[in-house]
């Protein structure tokens, strides 16, 4: 189908989106290529120095996307195994089945920086109901303190936060999933287990690499989450890629630095993306 | 078997609910304390472990200066923020949508396939990445601290999460429907207007409600982009986090702002069980 003012449609939407963001990426791309900062605003020309400062003596970037890429796979394979058993158990037979499914959902509905503000009043090391609990048998976690037990805590709070997306995509996907494969599987005998190995799972591959994919890329850009937190700390035991171009850029003031940072954090990002999109086709549709 | 079985789902189901539910609770009954029973240690049942009283709601209502923290304001700054970015975004990506399912464009080695995904790529870029060309861009035109700027930038938060819904539930709704108003006599226009929207309502309200997820639910924007003139929700209850804490507003203020959206839990439930989502989801 096909006619003339096709355009009319595509264009708004298009030039619109084009016209909000080409002066920002255009900017950006300038930017990095200038050492704008609160001493020196201006747009001057100093080439890829930025760049060879980032690659050569910025070991704090490369730490806190090291600590990224654990945070985001890490709590990406926690909420995609706990997201696809909870949607499992409430896709059949349950009771109270739509209440079930109602109170999972509820998290994702929340603002991310509000329910961690409440988490931390929550895993307050003094004044916490955790805490509190776990005095009872002499403990007293640093949650927030610590610089490992503060990874984790990150952790618990994306945890809680981002399963229910995940557990939306799948059990949306097996609400829609054909019913004769499950039938023959059953007249051949196959108990749950074999069924979820040769039926289900494999029916359910591109539904599980799209839903990881989305909250990958979503989970690359955790922020809020450890501002309110932690903020990076202690020390920078949290710091994550966003947060650290954050602090560069708008605490800092460093805006030239930090876009050279910014360009080469989304250029990771993509390149990564693409070879993880290519993994997960290769180990989940190898079956079929 | 079967009742080990059994009784491991529900044991499973039992666990994560408590731990959904879990810091709901804390702040409702932290919301309903006062400085002593805050700061004596974890205290949780009312009248059992500490008295009740109503000064963390009361002090929703009450300005600053009167040791409030008055989100009322910030409140529908963010409704009309949020609501004018999605209805935006629904609009424009709706049309988008239609226009990459039904036509075929071509320009260079550009085709519908590589538009869509120009679309939904912008969801890849991290927030703090347009943040300071934005900080620039806005003050530039004196939109800084301002409602619209706000709106244009959410936006380009909200109109990839449009597109890429609808485009996909238009690819599932028949050609046939269109090609029957042409037939009839109407022109593209009005086939689009007067039939497929109509039959498109429930693809149009799962990416509404994921618009307002996403438009209500952010926070870096509203905390980079607006100081004084303009709070939303999210920026004037984080404000409240500072050293010298009143956990009880605080969590008034928080249960506020996260009920409205808990209502669209029951809503996409619903769209769950009748199997509309899953058609609009993949």
């Amino acid at each position: 189908m096909n006619f003339k003012h096709k355009y009319l449609f595509l264009l708004p939407g298009l030039l619109v989106l084009l016209a909000i963001l080409i002066f920002p990426i255009g900017f950006t791309v300038r930017l990095s290529l200038s050492s704008w900062d609160s001493f020196y605003p201006a747009l001057d020309f100093i080439g890829i120095e930025n760049y060879v400062r980032l690659f050569t003596d910025d070991a704090r970037f490369w730490e806190a996307f090291g600590r990224l890429s654990l945070l985001s796979v890490t709590t990406v394979f926690l909420q995609y195994v706990i997201g696809f058993g909870l949607a499992l158990i409430v896709w059949k037979e349950i009771a109270f089945q739509r209440f079930f499914r109602v109170l999972f959902l509820i998290p994702m509905m929340t603002t991310p920086v509000i329910m961690t503000v409440i988490w931390r009043t929550f895993f307050h090391e003094s004044l916490g109901p955790v805490n509190d609990i776990l005095s009872h048998f002499n403990l007293a976690p640093l949650w927030l303190s610590s610089e490992t037990l503060s990874k984790f805590t990150v952790m618990i709070v994306e945890v809680w936060q981002w399963t229910p997306f995940m557990f939306l995509l799948l059990l949306a996907g097996l609400l829609s999933l054909p019913k004769e494969p499950f039938l023959a599987a059953s007249i051949d005998g196959a108990g749950p287990i074999r069924t979820f190995v040769y039926v289900t799972f494999p029916l359910m591959a591109p539904i599980s690499i799209g839903a990881i994919i989305i909250r990958l890329i979503e989970a690359s850009k955790i922020m809020d989450t450890v501002y309110v937190l932690t903020s990076g700390g202690p020390g920078t035991a949290t710091e994550t890629s966003s947060f650290y171009i954050f602090i560069k850029g708008l605490r800092e003031f460093q805006f030239g630095y930090s876009a050279a940072l910014s360009l080469t954090y989304l250029i990771i990002m993509i390149i990564s993306f693409t070879i993880i999109a290519k993994i997960l086709v290769k180990l989940m549709v190898r079956g079929n | 078997m079967r009742v080990l079985y059994t009784s491991l789902k529900y044991l499973a189901v039992v666990l994560w609910s408590t731990f959904v539910i879990a810091p709901f609770l804390w702040a409702v009954s932290t919301s309903f304390k006062d400085f002593q029973s805050v700061t004596n240690g974890a205290t949780y049942i009312p009248w059992v472990d500490f008295e009740p009283n109503l000064e963390g709601w009361r002090a929703l209502w009450k300005s600053p200066a009167q040791g409030g923290v008055d989100i009322v304001e910030p409140f529908f700054n963010s409704v009309f923020v949020t609501a004018s970015g999605s209805l935006i975004s629904i609009i424009l990506g709706t049309l988008a949508a239609y226009a990459l399912s039904r036509f075929t464009f071509k320009a260079g080695f550009i085709r519908n396939g590589d538009i869509t995904f120009f679309f939904i790529s912008q969801r890849i870029m991290p927030p703090v990445v347009l943040a300071i060309p934005f900080f620039i861009m806005l003050g530039k035109f004196s939109l800084l601290d301002t409602l619209a700027g706000l709106i244009i930038v959410y936006i380009v938060l909200l109109m990839p999460i449009a597109v890429w819904i609808m485009v996909d539930f238009f690819n599932k709704v028949p050609v046939e429907i269109d090609e029957t108003a042409l037939i009839d006599g109407c022109n593209p226009l009005q086939a689009f207007y007067k039939v497929v929207l109509p039959n498109s309502i429930p693809g149009i309200i799962v990416a509404g409600m994921f618009c307002m997820i996403f438009g209500w639910t952010d926070f870096f924007f509203s905390f980079i982009l607006t100081f004084t003139e303009v709070q939303l929700l999210p920026v004037a209850i984080v404000a409240l986090n500072s050293s010298i804490t009143p956990w009880w507003s605080l969590s008034a203020a928080a249960l506020v702002s996260v009920a409205p959206l808990v209502l669209v839990a029951f809503i996409v439930e619903r769209y769950l069980s009748k199997g509309n989502l899953s058609g609009a989801l993949k």
